[in-house]
């Protein structure tokens, strides 16, 4: 257990912990003392895996892309979240802490959000449940994701836009937790990725593990092996690469290789490849990767896709990194692009724009004829039409 | 004993400390707005670092970092500022910043240029206060640097006494689980909490921070603790530009 699990303090290695105000403290404190008890009790996971099952539609295929294959000369897999109801792996989440807001009682639900993903599949819980929900969203995002943000409306949620900074995800995240310190006692928040103090990052990956728990059976009913030999995500905050790698963390047959957004080029000044541009520090709570400057000010990172574009990572991935355990490449807006175009072209698949990284680097990642790559194609791309449409290609 | 404990200690009671943030509304007032403050008998100076993402601060602070940011405010530049002017300031500079802030600057050499500078304590909100006592605690007092912990409405006794234990400048009580910067009139749950924790005696002198924004919301929280904190309202007092009147007459109407 080397990679799966944080210590007591919520540290995996030297990454993780909780640096937060006083004000958020006791809350924090009682998430903490009470997340394990109820991910292990016998009725919580009854209750959550039959709304994966019957209301998310879970398990997800695992789908033999044959063209792309033949293209790329391996084998590949690609993961079905996009098949999900609502559209993207966010919700296997929701779908958790919504169970886990409910038993500690409380009767307003927070969050924030970057594409959108996120806001929608809390959204859509909030309804289920008849809880209510505010989401917090950049503002620039609230333009580039007008689908979604019509969503949210449409099942009730309010969208409050973040007008502070870069207006994207990092700003939402920052007004999510104002409001939660004002909110302490009635609001449950709702975090998105494997990101914030602990125990949110390992509360989301146990949430998010059940797509890796997934695919490590339906490889071997597909292959007779009962591992792959790639795992490919990609990152901003990670909670989708925490679900499609946890139950491989500690089997280092897999390769685990995640694809950040290098935006417009690494060294353009707009980017969001928090790995390579990152250094230790802490946002939102946590210990981890970021990109800051000499000050520890924290830079805005810049990615057309507007769930990529978060300046840290969740510690769990900082450790895989540091360790070498998960690989990261980086690919830019246009290489993303093309992933998105070339996928919607021979599979019959449109993938979500944040999806399309992952896809973009697979020539890179040095998968032979016989291997076995899985590639969480994490979202569906009908959110980022607009943005397609409108692309230019280079 | 530290320069705030002792400042604290000798005033007795309804100490006024007033926060603003460094860079604002111009960097070349810094001193000067620390200079009006010691004129009008203000007891303790909060100097904010402005940073990209204060968690914990409200409209305000956030706007007046903001822009002390882009006035290039840095580190290096504020160190430089305090070491230059500290001979004509008696009263306690207390500097409150967050945790990356001082990480990224390098701890030991953040401490030590504080130190050069004159600072007299730290406020670090997002520090939790196990890593302050074991990785932190003796090089704050082998520079004599203080430390002053919150504590919240929510936070419990026994976190409250540790609390107590750690800080040697005082116990900062947010008034309200909130972020900063609120307006309101005070309830009586809050009063409620500033007895519950009077009654607890601590160790540490208890000054009272978080909406005081006016002469009766000063007056109240010094009658359940050593003094109060005032922020967000005299950084809106500072938001169209800098003058001693300005300063004067808001001190005169927080003091009354």
């Amino acid at each position: 257990m080397k990679y799966r699990n944080p210590d007591e303090q919520g540290f995996y290695g030297e990454f993780g912990g909780a640096y937060i105000p006083e004000m958020l403290y006791a809350n924090v404190e009682n998430l903490r003392r009470v997340y394990q008890d109820i991910l292990d009790d016998p009725t919580f996971l009854k209750q959550y895996h039959d709304l994966l099952r019957d209301y998310v539609g879970r398990p997800s295929p695992l789908y033999y892309a044959k063209n792309l294959s033949t293209k790329y000369n391996t084998n590949i897999y690609l993961k079905r979240e996009d098949l999900n109801h609502t559209g993207a792996h966010k919700i296997n989440n929701t779908i958790g802490q919504i169970l886990i807001a409910q038993r500690l009682g409380k009767k307003r639900i927070i969050a924030e959000t970057g594409a959108g993903q996120h806001g929608v599949a809390t959204a859509t819980v909030c309804a289920l449940m008849g809880l209510d929900c505010v989401v917090y969203m950049g503002a620039v995002d609230i333009e580039r994701q007008a689908p979604n943000v019509a969503r949210m409306k449409m099942m009730g949620a309010t969208v409050v836009p973040a007008e502070s900074g870069s207006k994207t995800l990092k700003d939402a995240t920052n007004e999510a937790i104002r409001d939660w310190i004002n909110n302490a006692e009635d609001t449950h928040y709702i975090i998105g990725s494997a990101i914030g103090p602990h125990p949110y990052p390992d509360m989301v990956t146990k949430l998010q593990a059940v797509v890796s728990e997934e695919i490590a059976k339906q490889i071997f009913e597909k292959t007779g092996k009962d591992y792959p030999d790639y795992v490919v995500a990609c990152v901003g905050g990670g909670s989708n690469a925490a679900g499609a790698f946890y139950y491989f963390l500690e089997d280092e047959r897999v390769k685990l290789i995640l694809a950040e957004a290098a935006g417009k080029g690494i060294d353009s000044g707009h980017s969001a490849a928090t790995s390579i541009l990152g250094k230790k520090g802490v946002i939102h709570g946590c210990m981890t990767l970021l990109m800051q400057d000499e000050f520890g000010q924290i830079e805005e990172p810049y990615s057309l896709s507007a769930g990529l574009d978060y300046p840290g990572i969740g510690p769990m991935h900082a450790h895989l990194i540091t360790t070498k355990r998960a690989k990261v490449y980086a690919a830019t807006d246009d290489e993303a692009m093309q992933a998105v175009y070339e996928l919607s072209k021979i599979e019959g698949i449109i993938p979500a724009l944040e999806t399309a990284h992952a896809l973009a680097i697979i020539p890179r990642i040095g998968a032979k004829p016989d291997d076995n790559v899985v590639i969480s194609l994490s979202g569906r791309g009908d959110k980022d039409l607009t943005t397609f449409m409108n692309y230019i290609p280079n | 004993m530290n320069k705030v404990r002792k400042a604290i200690e000798e005033k007795g009671s309804e100490v006024l400390n007033v926060y603003f943030t460094a860079g604002h509304p111009t960097v070349d007032k810094i001193v000067d707005i620390m200079q009006s403050l010691q004129e009008n008998g203000v007891d303790l100076i909060e100097l904010g670092l402005p940073y990209s993402d204060p968690l914990a601060d409200g409209l305000a602070i956030q706007k007046s970092s903001e822009i002390a940011l882009k006035n290039g405010l840095n580190l290096n530049i504020l160190f430089e500022i305090l070491k230059q002017s500290k001979n004509d300031l008696a009263t306690p500079v207390i500097m409150m910043g967050y945790y990356n802030q001082m990480l990224q600057y390098g701890d030991e050499k953040f401490l030590d240029k504080a130190a050069a500078a004159g600072v007299s304590g730290f406020i670090i909100p997002d520090l939790p206060m196990n890593q302050y006592e074991s990785q932190y605690l003796d090089k704050f007092k082998e520079r004599d640097l203080s430390m002053s912990f919150l504590i919240s409405p929510m936070t419990e006794g026994d976190r409250i006494r540790q609390a107590d234990r750690l800080s040697d400048g005082f116990v900062y009580m947010v008034s309200q689980s909130s972020i900063t910067g609120k307006t309101g009139e005070i309830s009586d749950q809050q009063i409620q909490y500033f007895n519950r924790v009077k009654d607890m005696e601590l160790e540490s002198p208890r000054l009272i921070g978080f909406g005081i924004h006016d002469h009766n919301s000063f007056k109240t929280a010094s009658a359940y603790a050593d003094g109060a904190i005032v922020g967000s309202a005299f950084i809106r007092t500072l938001e169209n530009g800098f003058s001693k009147e300005k300063v004067s007459s808001f001190i005169q109407s927080i003091r009354g």
